[in-house]
């Protein structure tokens, strides 16, 4: 990329059920907090935070164009506020966006959602077809069973190593205080917990419902650098869709993420992801994902995803350890997922992140996925 | 802005209320190939991708992922943008972006609604209302816009009929366009026959429910140059949200189109723009908003549009060319309306309108987003620099 763009501050609100708080209540808090550390306003004359993109779902809120109604409750009032009605990964790309276009300079970028009013898995159903898939009765999680059934008939990847990634993840988790589902489980536990979308079980899903939001100020380099002096760089974006129909796709690769990969990777100039990269937060809705994300993301070979997580490499103190934040398996909200990936990215390059911080972390890549069985991924690196 | 960007193809679907002959994504692809075909490009050469539609009108979660693939997206990069009536407005300004990057050489912006498939009135129902208060009373764009004209009576003093004599005008635009849903060749009776559905609004006021799509492509200049003769400059855009803003404490018709307006002539050294802009495509999506928008993007004074209109002054061959193309009163694919705004005002700057061509050159055209409460998107293309 010929400019960077930096991120001066992130704020995350803790990810459990937020049955006493609006969602208003919870996003102002995250919203004043990076206001609070970078010492930025709303303006419009350029000397403050000059846009507002946030990534949120209408269909979760109840409400249609739901951030138009939220926006000026933390003072995004009068003034430019888009929203990505996808993964927050993709919110984080277009607010790096709009700084290289030139046309804004400071980014305000929030995700926000409340899984709790409503049901999850209702909604993905609106998310298929309406000619087949969403006749039959189809949503996220059951595409993501017949993902794991086909990516582990593929490769031989086995229930025991996807129940690895729970393990390592909730394991990681408990070492962040904002999420709730850290808890030291074993092996056992994973493959005894009740059959949901075979050969899915209860513990390798995503635990819902989890409520939260996430905001971060992204900045052009010249003002990075004076707002803060621990800026965080975007050094390369790539993201790629898939098809929707899963019968198109051999669900057991994922070429889309390849693609987005490659696409961020020539932007910051990355060979080879294991050696230059010092860690990765992946978007893992269900345990096998992080297995197969891995592979598009060339940290191991096609169908090799099983002997990374055998080898230890993804583990904390591995060659690249993946989610040291507990990942989405300790509880994540889905659309915030991706930015919070990125939040969490930000505070481990500044030595910030606590109990989960990989040491002397330089680079670092998050990752964001949307739709039935990974359609839409986006992969944003970072470095310190 | 890094890069001048331009519009080198555009392409709509020709608009109806139901397409029970196609899905969304057919739908889509209708619009997409027209642009294509528009720029003399292919898929292979789009390198990023924008979508936009209002969700809750589609019936779908998430109806990218569904739509992409049909038109031959996938392997691409891209997302989908949405914020109910400004949709078009933001998708468009992400395609700017992108564009201006310098990143990529040709943007897709595709935007659409298929109305006949979801539940439109809910979608707009709730569009950026407070399920506190807001949504307990039959608040909606119905009563937004009676609010907003009832209040237009009382200030301008103009009459009930002024907003048949608008809507007559819109009709005799929209019959000339190609694309437009309702063509119903209106006179002032008709319109004022038409039951009430909250006073002043009479039925034939509101904007339709329409299936419809609307594509164009946007590039760096270079790029541009190469692709067409007739390059569209993008001379700069401004999104103004305003969310709960019947709901503060500060005046409500302090208008987001005035001020966005504002904003945009004041960057682009705009003093008088009936003289600077030739041609104006303004979201309206009730007839009485258009005397009022009229006002506030600046082309008469405050509470006088509706003398200009009566006295037969606005129209395509008229001294005020507002919605040549019949605007949104006619056609209201609401995630495809901005666009197709964008769409008109750009083939007026060409001068491929065809029928409804404003007469004179067009060297500047403005085009509009509305959404929610008082949203807007403001958009302003030149011929050349």
């Amino acid at each position: 990329m010929a400019d960077r763009v930096g991120i001066v501050a992130v704020a995350q609100t803790k990810f459990d059920q937020k049955h006493e708080e609006h969602l208003t209540e919870t996003l102002v808090r995250v919203t004043k907090d990076v206001m609070k550390q970078t010492g930025l306003e709303f303006k419009d004359d350029g000397t403050g935070i000059d846009s507002t993109v946030a990534a949120s779902q209408d269909y979760f809120g109840g409400l249609g164009g739901i951030h138009l109604h939220y926006a000026y409750t933390v003072g995004a009032y009068k003034r430019p506020d888009d929203r990505v009605e996808e993964d927050g990964a993709l919110a984080v790309a277009y607010g790096a966006m709009q700084v290289l276009s030139g046309h804004h300079d400071v980014v305000l970028v929030i995700g926000h959602i409340k899984e709790s009013a409503c049901s999850k898995n209702q909604v993905e159903n609106l998310g298929m077809d309406h000619v087949y898939g969403r006749k039959i009765g189809l949503d996220f999680v059951a595409a993501a069973g017949m993902q794991a059934m086909r990516y582990q008939h593929k490769y031989g990847i086995t229930p025991e190593q996807c129940a690895k990634v729970v393990v390592k993840n909730r394991t990681n988790g408990r070492n962040n205080p904002l999420v709730m589902y850290a808890n030291g489980i074993t092996i056992e536990d994973v493959l005894n917990s009740e059959m949901v979308a075979d050969p899915l079980r209860a513990l390798e899903i995503k635990p819902n419902p989890v409520d939260g939001a996430v905001a971060m100020i992204l900045a052009s380099e010249d003002k990075a650098k004076k707002i803060t002096d621990k800026p965080v760089w975007i050094t390369g974006m790539g993201m790629c869709y898939d098809h929707h129909e899963l019968g198109y796709r051999d669900l057991a690769d994922c070429d889309a993420l390849v693609s987005a990969a490659q696409m961020a990777y020539k932007m910051a100039g990355i060979k080879d992801p294991v050696k230059e990269l010092d860690l990765a937060e992946v978007s893992e809705h269900c345990a096998y994902q992080e297995l197969l994300w891995s592979e598009g993301l060339g940290f191991c070979g096609k169908g090799e995803g099983g002997k990374l997580i055998d080898k230890g490499t993804t583990s904390m103190g591995g060659e690249l350890p993946v989610n040291p934040s507990g990942g989405l398996l300790s509880g994540v909200p889905l659309c915030v997922a991706g930015i919070q990936r990125v939040a969490e990215c930000v505070l481990q390059l500044r030595g910030e992140a606590g109990g989960r911080q990989v040491s002397g972390a330089k680079k670092a890549l998050a990752h964001g996925v949307e739709g039935p069985a990974g359609q839409l991924h986006c992969v944003i690196t970072l470095e310190k | 802005m890094a890069e001048r960007i331009a519009i080198t193809g555009v392409g709509q679907t020709h608009h109806k209320s139901k397409r029970t002959d196609v899905n969304t994504p057919e739908l889509v692809t209708e619009a997409v190939e027209a642009a294509l075909e528009d720029a003399q490009l292919t898929m292979k050469d789009i390198d990023f991708v924008v979508l936009t539609s209002f969700e809750m009108a589609d019936g779908q979660y998430l109806p990218d992922l569904w739509v992409v693939p049909e038109f031959g997206g996938v392997g691409k990069p891209g997302f989908k943008i949405q914020n109910a009536g400004t949709s078009g407005g933001v998708a468009a300004g992400a395609a700017f972006s992108y564009a201006a990057s310098g990143m990529f050489k040709n943007v897709l912006c595709v935007s659409w609604q298929k109305m006949d498939e979801g539940k439109g009135a809910f979608g707009r129902g709730g569009g950026g209302l407070s399920e506190y208060w807001q949504s307990q009373i039959p608040f909606s764009p119905i009563t937004n816009f009676a609010r907003r004209a009832f209040a237009y009576i009382h200030n301008s003093g103009c009459t009930e009929e002024h907003f048949g004599i608008t809507r007559v005008k819109q009709d005799q635009c929209a019959m000339k366009n190609p694309y437009a849903q309702l063509k119903l060749g209106l006179t002032l009776e008709k319109v004022m026959e038409s039951a009430v559905l909250v006073w002043p609004i009479r039925f034939l006021h509101m904007c339709p429910s329409t299936c419809g799509a609307g594509v164009f492509i946007v590039s760096p200049e270079k790029q541009a140059k190469k692709v067409t003769k007739k390059p569209v400059w993008v001379e700069d855009w401004f999104c103004v949200h305003v969310g709960g803003a019947f709901t503060m404490a500060e005046d409500p018709t302090l208008s987001t189109l005035r001020y966005g307006c504002q904003t945009v002539y004041k960057r682009c050294g705009i003093t008088n723009p009936l003289k600077d802009i030739q041609a104006f495509e303004i979201y309206e999506p009730a007839s009485p908003a258009e005397l009022r928008w009229m006002e506030e993007v600046g082309v008469c004074e405050d509470w006088t549009a509706w003398k200009l209109m009566e006295e037969g002054k606005v129209g395509i061959d008229k001294e005020i060319p507002f919605n040549p193309s019949g605007g949104v009163t006619a056609t209201n694919p609401i995630g495809a309306t901005p666009v197709i705004r964008i769409i008109e005002a750009a083939l007026q700057i060409r001068g491929d309108a065809g029928e409804h061509q404003v007469p004179h050159t067009v060297n500047r055209a403005l085009a509009t987003g509305y959404g929610g409460q008082g949203e807007n998107v403001i958009i302003l293309l030149r011929k050349s620099y």
